[in-house]
């Protein structure tokens, strides 16, 4: 502080106490820094007192009633370190009933020792937690899902009036931002969709030949994965991949966005931010993602295909045959009708959540972690639902 | 103080060129900082005053010329010596740059934890002084998200000084805010130069504050690419000087 350098080879901070009648002389030498160790004044208190019996012969030295502080002429500079070294030596004074004397250090020192035993009393205890029981807890739990539930309906029926408007008026579509993100959530997925679709297609031959063998139906594999499939693991691994992948990456944006103040932009300017942006989303995942799920299917019924060859000694022919017997055109379409679904709660959740996040960093970090949990549990939720839905058609 | 020599001056930069990629923004800049001076950088919009604070502080590297904090040399450190010499300077950064998910109590006590030798309640101790210094008591437990800019920048300027720095940088303190805020963000510039005979460089082109606090200014123009001026702001106004400085210390509004 008094001159502050970079210099580290200064000696190391120093600090002396002898005991004189009933006051402590302290003097203070060497370079006092806040990032190096610094003397503990117990220490020093300790070794003055000892010394004092030792050389005066003493049982009981006097109590000190005063310290004095002074500058050593080798002092090389002091900051932070010796005003905390201060503000122990003030405490220690007032707990043994002795008068301090800084008259001797320069004034900013004396002021900075005060402010600092200052405020430290003004530290100011975190208030209390509200007390909670189980019930209060529960309570508040279950107001959280209900409101939690109204965000996401009032959301959707948004949602559902902007397709309206844009649907009268289609010139008022943002074309050009939903070819963008079809490309980013479509094109760009086949690689990983692909790889997922395959693999999930050998691990369901593997599993259901365990079983089919001991029967000897090693031929109903066919049926198994394509069904399995098509109705179901298509869609919903597509779902699982694009939730973390697209609608992660809505969230973030769009929490970005919000928290450089460009939706509120958008607001002023009289555009709604859910037609500008969660529009073209929405839209883009409820096109690529029935596209993304047949073309799981395709690679999956390949991976079944092929692992139906190598252990079953199954020909790809008879395979495919004995698929179509079941795997129908309604098949494909339930499974299809659940992309679409699958697609539109990705994109609604990860822009939701994109919205309301908070203006920080590590809001736009929960936006993104809240958007994927919204995304797989919805998903899940909405699968039960078609479940039973198809069941009850006959489908 | 400890320094061989103390009448090493606090910064010293010769024949610094600063780049982006083939583009010059500012060349043959030469100046030095004096130990416990309040030093501007000043300019116009886009004349390289943030690209030279970001090639003194070492975020991009200088393309040609030396920096030297207190005769040391920057970029001949060492990864060790440089990490060192990063703990001489303190910077305040333009919107504060607070960690976001850290209240401002933990905020100043991260550079002591990491640097220091110090004890949690003593860390406490030094962290509630720190905040006194900025008048921000009692702010300790709120988030960077919780406070209005303002304090947000005294928040900023707190952890800067938290391990004493030498050297303390601002990147426009004034910006977006009121007069009286930034007036009294000026006098805690002085204040703690005072106190701790810290050196300030301050980055501004905020008229009111150049004339209120500035010992010195260093002028910087688009067109030159490079310094137009030194010297006392006060004198720099006056008829005499370079006719850019004094062009932009009275707004245009004195021309002969």
């Amino acid at each position: 502080m008094s001159a502050p350098s970079v210099a580290t080879t200064a000696s190391a901070a120093r600090a002396e106490a002898r005991l004189e009648g009933d006051c402590m002389h302290v003097v203070l030498g060497g370079h006092w820094r806040i990032t190096q160790p610094r003397p503990a004044w117990a220490d020093i208190v300790a070794r003055a007192m000892a010394d004092a019996k030792t050389s005066a012969n003493a049982a009981h030295p006097p109590a000190p009633r005063c310290v004095r502080l002074a500058f050593a002429d080798d002092l090389a500079g002091w900051d932070s370190a010796l005003v905390m070294f201060a503000g122990e030596i003030l405490r220690w004074s007032r707990g043994h009933d002795a008068y301090c004397d800084f008259a001797a250090l320069p004034e900013p020192v004396r002021r900075l020792a005060d402010q600092l035993t200052g405020a430290a009393e003004q530290v100011d205890a975190p208030p209390p937690e509200p007390a909670q029981n189980f019930l209060a807890m529960l309570g508040h739990a279950a107001t959280d899902v209900w409101r939690k539930a109204g965000e996401i309906a009032a959301f959707v029926g948004e949602c559902a009036l902007g397709a309206a408007r844009v649907a009268r008026d289609p010139r008022k579509f943002r074309w050009r931002d939903w070819l963008d993100e079809m490309q980013q959530c479509g094109a760009m997925a086949l690689p990983i969709v692909g790889l997922i679709g395959f693999l999930v297609g050998v691990t369901l031959a593997y599993t259901g030949a365990i079983v089919l063998r001991q029967y000897g139906g090693d031929i109903y594999l066919a049926d198994l994965i394509g069904l399995a499939m098509v109705r179901e693991m298509g869609a919903v691994m597509t779902a699982v991949v694009l939730a973390g992948r697209t609608g992660a990456a809505f969230a973030a944006t769009l929490g970005n966005m919000k928290a450089g103040e460009e939706i509120d932009a958008l607001t002023t300017f009289g555009i709604r931010p859910v037609d500008f942006l969660v529009l073209p989303r929405v839209a883009a995942l409820g096109v690529m993602m029935p596209l993304l799920a047949l073309y799981a299917n395709a690679l999956g019924v390949l991976g079944g295909m092929t692992v139906s060859y190598g252990l079953l000694n199954i020909s790809p022919t008879a395979y495919w045959h004995e698929m179509l017997a079941t795997v129908t055109q309604r098949s494909i379409n339930v499974g299809l009708i659940k992309a679409v679904a699958f697609g539109l709660i990705v994109g609604l959740a990860g822009c939701l959540r994109g919205l309301e996040a908070e203006r920080s960093a590590a809001g736009v970090g929960r936006a993104a972690t809240s958007a994927v949990v919204t995304a797989l549990l919805l998903l899940v939720l909405a699968d039960a639902f078609f479940a039973v839905a198809f069941n009850a058609l006959g489908w | 103080m400890s320094a061989p020599d103390p009448s090493t001056p606090a910064i010293e930069v010769s024949t610094l060129e600063c780049r982006y990629g083939d583009t010059v923004v500012l060349r043959d800049v030469s100046f030095t900082v004096r130990r416990g001076e309040i030093f501007f950088v000043i300019g116009g919009s886009g004349c390289g005053k943030s690209t030279l604070l970001r090639n003194l502080i070492g975020l991009h590297p200088p393309a040609a010329g030396t920096v030297k904090f207190f005769g040391e040399s920057f970029a001949d450190a060492g990864e060790a010596r440089r990490r060192e010499l990063l703990r001489t300077f303190g910077v305040l950064y333009q919107g504060g740059a607070l960690w976001s998910s850290l209240t401002l109590r933990e905020n100043v006590a991260l550079p002591l934890e990491e640097y220091t030798p110090l004890t949690a309640a003593e860390r406490d101790e030094l962290v509630a002084l720190k905040l006194a210094q900025v008048g921000l008591t009692g702010y300790g437990d709120h988030y960077p998200a919780e406070i209005s800019g303002g304090m947000r920048k005294r928040a900023g300027l707190a952890r800067a000084l938290a391990l004493d720095p030498a050297v303390v940088f601002f990147d426009e303190p004034s910006a977006g805010l009121d007069p009286l805020t930034s007036r009294s963000l000026d006098e805690l510039i002085r204040q703690i130069r005072d106190t701790l005979g810290t050196t300030c460089v301050v980055v501004s082109h905020e008229l009111a504050s150049i004339f209120a606090i500035a010992d010195r200014v260093l002028m910087l123009d688009k067109s030159a690419k490079g310094v137009v001026a030194e010297g006392n702001p006060h004198k720099l106004a006056k008829p005499g000087a370079d006719a850019r400085a004094r062009e932009f210390l009275t707004r245009g509004e004195n021309q002969p």
